[in-house]
């Protein structure tokens, strides 16, 4: 009952924030009309759970975006070294990071992690472990991926 | 102390250019990635940069422009997405690449594995 409140509440904020009509009595109930046809298609196929309304998530995850993006940033600088660079220095290695999180967009969030830090990326995502592409023996930094998928973990865990 | 003699549009102005052009300057450093990359895994990373630097700066950039905050929270909107569509754009050609039985190149000599009977 509570993920269909807030699944209704995030229709309603995306409805209003991508149309942009407050004061047009008749737009509006055309979006609450939408959104209520929307949550009733939901329902009936039985597809509100963890996946489809990840609340579970937040608000954890926030912190975590904001510090993915600092990471991003970072990796984006050694990468695009190694592209510029007269005579790159690749070292490319497969290897795996257990993969911590309990729920399966939280498996998700931290797979798409890796793939979002330039300069590693998801290959395999298996129940207990991700296997990863790295381009350079600095960028496979088994003990920092680790880290990260820990910090997802400690997200989704700091729900209810 | 008064801030009037700032002119913030040529702030903003100033601000969003210099994000613009890193932005652009990060597609193509991608771009050089990509061709420069000896093969199709490593490859992926020079896109990388091209998905993330390159596009998310660049709607930065377009956020500082913005006229009203309709046309923002639309740019806020599409810089999620980018953020949220684009590693799983990357990890479905990686996966597929991985699953019909494509291998990396390893290590600093850039062999493939069982180039010599391991």
């Amino acid at each position: 009952m509570g993920r269909i409140l807030i699944l209704v509440l995030n229709l309603v904020v995306i409805w209003l924030l991508l149309s942009g009509y407050f004061d047009k009595p008749l737009l509006l109930a055309f979006g609450a009309a939408s959104v209520a046809f929307t949550t009733w298609l939901a329902v009936r196929a039985r597809i509100i759970d963890n996946d489809s309304v990840p609340s579970g998530l937040f608000p954890g995850i926030l912190g975590y975006w904001a510090w993915l993006i600092f990471e991003i940033g970072k990796a984006n600088i050694l990468v695009a070294r190694q592209a510029l660079a007269v005579e790159p220095k690749l070292s490319p290695k497969l290897f795996t990071v257990p993969n911590p999180p309990r729920s399966s967009v939280g498996k998700a969030t931290f797979g798409n992690s890796i793939t979002l830090t330039p300069g590693t990326v998801t290959i395999d995502v298996r129940e207990e472990e991700i296997l990863v592409h790295a381009l350079t023996e600095e960028l496979a930094d088994v003990e920092a991926i680790t880290a990260m998928g820990e910090r997802v973990a400690r997200a989704e865990r700091r729900q209810t | 102390m008064s801030l009037d003699f700032i002119d913030w549009a040529l702030v903003r102005d100033l601000l969003s250019w210099f994000l613009f052009l890193l932005g652009s300057a990060a597609v193509v450093i991608g771009a050089l990635g990509i061709v420069r990359f000896p093969d199709f895994f490593s490859r992926l990373h020079g896109a990388g940069i091209t998905d993330t630097a390159g596009a998310e700066l660049i709607v930065f950039a377009m956020m500082l422009q913005a006229p009203n905050w309709i046309v923002l929270a639309k740019l806020i909107f599409i810089a999620a997405f980018f953020g949220l569509t684009s590693p799983v754009a990357t990890h479905a050609i990686a996966h597929a690449a991985w699953m019909v039985g494509f291998k990396p190149m390893q290590g600093a000599a850039l062999r493939y594995k069982g180039d010599e009977g391991e």
